[in-house]
């Protein structure tokens, strides 16, 4: 293919780029990552306070009715939707299913719809 | 130094580690799905069962070892100074550690 070379050095208007939707799902797989590994030590003190007795179970039952738990599950289940979707796809891909392009652009499509698809409806659930 | 392991080895640990915690969410989600433990010792009893209680230990494990990996990809590509790695990586070690300790505390010594 001709090309004529282009004036160097090339200033990119960071603006103007735009994040291809598969360097999307990867960053966000990352950000989930992180959100979830931050969340684990909280799942644990309310597995710990709900395994107690039976007036620590219903403290965790009380904690969970708080809007701002409430709040943060609904992130949590994104993140754990997302995780797991982008997961899957990244394991597909292992196995040569949807690595490419095209459908590696469907899938990175339904990992960050399905994520909030279901963090929707957790929320439909929650609130 | 287990440095020979690092590549091949972490990357296994990521997949099957992860294929065995998304069992066990399913699994998690039918049982709460189909008879969700409304009281303490419906909840108490299903988790400290023999069968339960080892799934879940070995849930934990595996999100253990499964963060401890993508915590040490994520420091390895954005924290490059070595000090502040090598502490990062030492308190996320020691986190995870003592997390695996209390939830072994929480489902197997406590409960007998």
């Amino acid at each position: 293919m001709p090309h004529s070379p282009k004036p160097r050095p090339v200033f990119f208007n960071l603006a103007e780029i735009q994040l291809p939707v598969g360097a999307l799902t990867s960053i966000t797989h990352r950000i989930t990552g992180v959100l979830l590994a931050l969340g684990v030590p909280f799942c644990i003190y309310l597995l710990d306070m709900s395994l107690q007795d039976p007036s620590g179970f219903s403290q965790v039952m009380v904690l969970l009715d708080y809007l701002p738990v409430k709040g943060a599950l609904i992130v949590l289940t994104w993140a754990l939707a997302h995780h797991m979707l982008a997961g899957v796809r990244h394991l597909l891909s292992d196995i040569d299913i949807g690595s490419q392009l095209p459908a590696s652009r469907r899938s990175a499509w339904l990992a960050n719809i399905g994520g909030l698809v279901v963090a929707l409806l957790a929320a439909g659930a929650l609130l | 130094m287990k440095r020979r392991h690092t590549g091949l080895h972490a990357w296994l640990v990521q997949r099957v580690s992860a294929v065995y915690m998304s069992l066990f969410i399913v699994f998690f989600l039918v049982h709460f799905a189909v008879d969700p433990p409304r009281h303490y010792p419906a909840w108490h009893a299903w988790i400290t069962s023999p069968a339960t209680g080892i799934a879940t230990t070995a849930f934990f494990a595996a999100l253990l070892a499964h963060a401890w990996v993508g915590l040490r990809d994520v420091l390895m590509d954005y924290v490059h100074s070595i000090t502040i790695r090598v502490v990062l990586l030492a308190t996320i070690g020691f986190g995870l550690t003592a997390m695996g300790v209390w939830v072994v505390r929480i489902l197997w010594t406590r409960h007998g």
